[in-house]
């Protein structure tokens, strides 16, 4: 009996984790799931109506351009900072004098609250008085940057604010990942004549598959759940012109009383991460067993 | 990751005629670099020097200018007389509330992580690889999708608007964190350690106290810094779940940046957003290395 007791001990102190997981995130999902069903207002109702919904989120202006802005900003967000991230890893890479400093400069952002990181590129953007007044002052009167008022520009703005806050980390990755490719082959590729770009492209790069795909999950991840930035940055304006899926989610849940529509607009974007997230989190798991 | 015996590759030929060509090749690398550095320093530069100027200094200077006065005026409002909504009180009580929350929240999130790490990792038992798939899985989710209920619940609980309600919330979604990085961090420990202390009559919690934690230093610091910068900058949970009164500093931060209402003090904004960022920067600088352990660890599952 002692025995038995003892052996549910590991159990029982994992019991309260899992019950909160069970309820807190798959008992939650499953509410919002059944709301996005209904025809919640204000107040959630639970008799389910059907997709309709999901059929009158596709069908507003708004979540169309915030699935664009979801597209756009993910892909040149992802795609910027890997890209930035490996240069700068490979250049930092190439035995810097000041390497701990340049570093320690390049990863700061990441300590910073995106609200923070908003607030600052907010006021440089401004182009009353940031960077477009700034080289006016210079003497250039006709140079014009003023993105972050211009609604088919104001999104880029998200862009350049997100990259400065996230490719510092995807190069901390790089950087870590390029340390860790075997010294032994590289020696033997310089020895036999190689060029050094060859040997990143040909063998180090390759190695570090693994990483290009961590690196992809993360800034992915970053991208969908992107809130903060927006709501600093440009508060989603000018009009609705920066909404991304997680502030149409928040101005529909929280200021415009239509619990419904938020519910499957918070579905669609976890349906987005799932098709990212799950097919990584399957091959992880499984090479562990293996 | 700081210190490396793995040279560069670099061309291991050494002529007169490629010895000019690398020279200009490490100039051009060593301008890349430092281009990219203003980058990033601008920024913080322009908060710095655009919070110690005045409203008509700025007006009439140039955006990177160094302040002609130096005047700690926007500070001292920011810290305890700017308007957030129609109180105006500075950052300080807001501060204040961040640190009530980040606290207990990343004193729980990361005690109950080391437990469960501890079994996942030492004591596993059939369907506990299941258990920890599902955990896993919690990281990520994204928030949107538990912001209803979670409200709900909070309501029901009697915590809506609470800062114990923000700290439910917070220590319940970084549970997953927390146990994937003690779990992979105890997992390296061997076995025939605990088997050794179970044989001498050591239970779960004794093994746990006087041998896991004495050896867990180096994690719980990563958890620690993780957790503490997840909270501190949490804007979504604090925006949804706080009220006048109950507001982490970074929704704070917001309201007075965006308050629509009066002269907009920009010198004032800045400041306001190095205080609240200064608490996770000092963690940087101070821990710089755990931080980035804590980032990589977060990421690079396994």
């Amino acid at each position: 009996m002692q025995n038995w007791l003892e052996r549910q001990v590991p159990k029982v102190v994992l019991a309260p984790t899992f019950a909160a997981i069970l309820i807190f995130v798959y008992g939650f999902i499953g509410w919002t799931a059944w709301v996005s069903l209904t025809n919640s207002k204000l107040m959630p109702r639970y008799d389910l109506v059907g997709f309709g919904q999901y059929t009158k989120l596709f069908a507003t202006p708004r979540w169309d351009t915030a699935m664009n802005n979801l597209f756009i900003f993910g892909a040149l967000f992802i795609i910027i900072s890997m890209v930035l991230g490996l240069l700068l890893a490979i250049f930092l890479d190439q035995k810097i004098r000041t390497e701990g400093a340049i570093r320690t400069i390049f990863l700061y952002p990441m300590a910073l609250s995106m609200i923070v990181t908003g607030t600052a590129w907010k006021w440089i953007l401004n182009p009353g008085l940031g960077i477009e007044a700034m080289v006016r002052g210079w003497g250039y009167e006709n140079f014009t940057f003023d993105w972050l008022i211009n609604p088919d520009m104001a999104i880029y703005t998200i862009v350049l604010a997100g990259v400065w806050q996230s490719s510092g980390f995807v190069m901390a990755l790089f950087l870590a990942g390029l340390r860790s490719v075997d010294g032994e082959i590289i020696k033997a590729a310089q020895v036999d004549g190689i060029p050094t770009h060859r040997i990143y492209t040909a063998i180090i790069i390759p190695s570090m598959a693994p990483i290009f795909l961590s690196a992809f999950i993360v800034l992915s991840h970053l991208a969908i759940k992107s809130f903060d930035l927006v709501i600093a940055l440009t508060g989603g304006g000018p009009g609705y012109a920066t909404d991304l899926p997680a502030t149409y989610m928040y101005a529909m849940a929280f200021s415009r009383g239509n619990l419904g529509q938020a519910a499957s607009s918070a579905m669609i974007m976890m349906a987005v991460v799932f098709a990212i997230v799950v097919p990584y989190l399957y091959s992880e798991l499984r090479a562990k067993h293996d | 990751m700081t210190d490396t015996t793995f040279a560069s590759p670099r061309a291991g030929k050494r002529g007169s005629s490629g010895r000019a060509s690398r020279i200009a090749l490490r100039v051009g690398l060593y301008a890349v670099l430092i281009v990219f550095a203003i980058w990033y320093l601008l920024p913080l530069f322009v908060m710095l020097t655009t919070s110690l100027k005045s409203l008509d200094e700025i007006r009439t200077g140039s955006l990177v200018a160094l302040p002609r006065d130096v005047t700690f005026e926007a500070w001292r409002t920011a810290w305890s007389g700017a308007c957030s909504g129609i109180k105006c009180e500075g950052l300080k009580p807001y501060m204040w509330n961040s640190v009530l929350i980040a606290v207990p929240g990343v004193a729980l999130s990361t005690l109950i992580g080391a437990l469960n790490g501890y079994v996942f990792a030492q004591w596993t038992f059939k369907g506990a690889n299941l258990l920890f798939a599902l955990l896993l899985f919690g990281c990520f989710i994204p928030f949107q999708v538990v912001l209803l209920p979670m409200a709900r619940m909070l309501g029901l609980l009697g915590m809506a608007g609470t800062i114990p309600g923000l700290i439910l919330v917070h220590t319940v979604y970084g549970l997953g964190f927390t146990t994937l990085f003690f779990r992979n961090y105890y997992v390296t420990i061997p076995y025939e350690l605990v088997r050794a202390a179970k044989i001498d009559g050591a239970g779960f919690f004794r093994i746990f106290w006087s041998i896991f934690l004495p050896l867990s230093l180096p994690i719980i610091v990563v958890t620690v810094i993780w957790q503490f910068t997840q909270i501190w900058n949490d804007f979504l949970f604090g925006v949804s779940f706080s009220q006048s009164g109950t507001q982490p500093v970074t929704v704070a931060l917001n309201n007075i940046v965006n308050s629509t209402t009066g002269v907009k003090e920009y010198n004032v904004d800045m400041a306001a957003a190095i205080i609240a960022a200064l608490p996770t920067l000092l963690v940087y600088v101070v821990a710089g290395k755990y931080f980035i352990r804590g980032l990589t660890a977060g990421s690079v599952k396994g």
